[in-house]
């Protein structure tokens, strides 16, 4: 049985189409990512996972449970970081986390939570005196203190330097390696190619598409590219006539070759053969952002 | 997971959350200094001039602090429930604290219903501090009629709270709410006879002193004993005290918005 599975999700605000027709579901143990732009839809999605939000049709089910009807155990089960939730101002770290544990029937040792999340230095300062990373691991705290079997994260990265991005990554995996099945909601593609499992990359309410990291680059663009500085007498078309080579051009020194298959190894061959010193040879492969722009249209972080 | 323990009842969720708050409350130095000592310090302060401590034929024979005694608690209590609340509220909407809480077992209710319990209870606090200490350190008596005297404590600190989560509801974000509740409270001080005493306010200033909260009209006379021309008998004015606490609540109630 999935952990999560959602049939024809469709949410409206008004006359806004926020959610309009999605489907999937979450395996036990992994990472899921929802990836998409602004105003996609993701947060709707994921508040109405988590039953804050009744969905105007098709169904939401939690560990075998709706979240709106049995909200109570769903509740107990799944924890949620919300994107752009604050604490007050003058609540200290330890405090929050120990109220927060009060809510729930079994909760975790709120030391050891801090401890592994890299902030029991900070057990008695108060919310307004945490950098953002530090908030944001509180976040991650908060969401964890119930032990759930679920842990949604929405935009748990936005905002923070890149060392604190990478540092809550490891935290994720950590989360992951201890039995809690993730959904993580996010706008960068680094972030969902380095996390997840699966991705749904949502555009306009709607999933463009459901794959792996690996199969969604593979599936929009399996073309690749080697660059490399060659002396002016090498003929680049005698590369053209490997059958892994689609088309070989050249600028001055630069000569750039595409193809699919083993290129970079067919290239190196024929430049071998023919006694060429190549400088500066790159291969450049497709990445989530090709695969994001020729999904949905748009550039992912824009 | 370890099911078999159980839930902790929705009582012990409230008594926790509110004695975070109060420990939240403990950090507000406004709310803690205007709301609470300031009420016992300016009256004490003027106390300290002796021509205030002579009886006054204007003041109805009653020395100038006797009169207002009850004054200075408005003005605590007002700072409490019509400024404190409903920024504070405006603020935990504002900041998602409402939402945050509703994804957890225990309903953000039981955080509102925890402000409230802790702002009465910092307006009983503040009430107590004043009546206590003007009695020992001015000769203030103690309230006259104290059963109500304590009633209409309690029936005007229920309306401005009521009015304090009104605002709170209909304002659409802190900054709002922080506007509202100061023109609120300046207006409840005037009616209330804070700036003037109600003997020398306007004749109609006076009277609606009667009827809008906290009832500064009704304090003063179960506490001094003096009427201030009162023309609505004392249970009336309760009564209707008690009436706008209960339709600001109801409409507060219907109003009231977690996110
Ligand atoms: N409470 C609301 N009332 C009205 N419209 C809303 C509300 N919340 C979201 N919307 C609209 O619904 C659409 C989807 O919003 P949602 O917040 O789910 O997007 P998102 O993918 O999470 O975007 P972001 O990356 O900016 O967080 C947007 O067009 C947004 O304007
Ligand atoms: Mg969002």
């Amino acid at each position: 049985m999935p952990i999560i599975d959602v049939r024809n999700l469709h949410k409206r605000y008004g006359e806004k189409t926020a959610v309009d027709d999605v489907s999937f579901s979450v395996e036990e143990g992994e990472i899921f990512g929802i990836l998409g732009p602004n105003g996609a839809g993701k947060t709707t999605t994921v508040e109405c996972v988590a039953g804050m939000r009744p969905a105007d049709a098709g169904s939401v089910s939690v560990l075998g449970r709706d979240p709106r009807r049995d909200r109570d155990e769903v509740r107990e089960l799944l924890g949620v970081q919300l994107q752009e939730a604050r604490l007050p101002d003058r609540l200290r770290t330890g405090e929050a986390l120990d109220l927060y544990a009060s809510f729930y029937r079994s909760p975790a040792d709120t030391g050891r939570l801090l401890e592994s999340l890299g902030i029991a230095d900070k057990r008695d300062t108060q919310y307004r005196r945490l950098s953002g990373g530090q908030k944001q691991r509180l976040s991650i705290a908060l969401a964890l203190v119930e032990n759930p079997r679920v842990a949604v994260f929405d935009e748990l990265t936005t905002g923070l330097n890149p060392q604190a991005r990478r540092d809550t990554w490891d935290l994720v995996e950590n989360v992951r390696d201890s039995g809690v099945t993730v959904v993580l909601v996010t706008h960068f593609m680094d972030e969902a190619e380095r996390l997840c499992d699966r991705i749904a990359v949502v555009d306009s309410g709607r999933i463009a598409a459901l794959d792996t990291p690996a199969g969604l680059v593979a599936r929009t663009d399996p073309e690749q590219r080697v660059t490399f500085r060659a002396p002016r007498d090498f003929d680049e078309q005698v590369l053209a006539a490997r059958p892994e080579v689609a088309s070989a051009h050249r600028s001055g020194h630069q000569v750039r070759v595409t193809g699919r298959g083993n290129l970079l190894h067919a290239v190196t061959s024929v430049l071998a053969r023919e006694h060429v010193v190549a400088e500066d040879l790159r291969v450049e492969r497709s990445n989530l952002d090709d695969a994001f722009v020729a999904l949905t249209g748009r550039s992912p972080e824009a | 997971m370890n099911t078999d323990t159980e839930r902790r009842s929705p009582v012990s969720a409230l008594l926790r959350t509110a004695a975070t708050e109060a420990r939240l409350l403990t950090r507000e130095p406004v709310a803690i200094c205007v709301g609470i000592l300031l009420p016992t310090v300016l009256l004490l302060g003027l106390g300290a001039l002796p021509v205030l401590r002579e009886p006054a034929p204007e003041f109805g024979g009653l020395r100038f602090v006797d009169t207002w005694a009850p004054m200075a608690l408005i003005l605590g209590t007002g700072i409490l429930c019509v400024q404190h609340l409903p920024s504070t509220l405006a603020s935990y909407r504002e900041k998602g604290v409402l939402r945050r809480m509703s994804t957890t077992p225990v309903h953000p209710g039981v955080l509102l219903t925890a402000q409230i319990g802790v702002v009465s209870a910092a307006a009983t606090l503040s009430a107590l501090l004043l009546v206590l200490s003007s009695w020992l350190v001015l000769d203030v008596e103690p309230p006259s009629r104290p059963l109500l005297f304590t009633a209409a404590f309690a029936v005007g600190t229920a309306s401005l709270i009521a009015l304090g989560v009104l605002v709170a509801a209909v304002a659409p974000g802190a900054t709002a709410a922080s506007g509202l509740s100061t023109a609120l409270y300046m207006l409840l001080l005037l009616v209330g006879g804070v700036f003037l005493p109600q003997n020398v306010l306007p004749g109609f200033l006076a009277r609606l002193g009667e009827v809008t909260p906290p009832g500064a009209q009704l304090l003063l006379a179960s506490w001094s004993g003096d009427s201030g021309g009162a023309v609505l008998p004392p249970l009336v004015q309760l009564a209707i005290m008690a009436g706008v606490a209960l339709a600001a609540a109801a409409l507060a109630a219907r109003l009231f918005r977690w996110e």
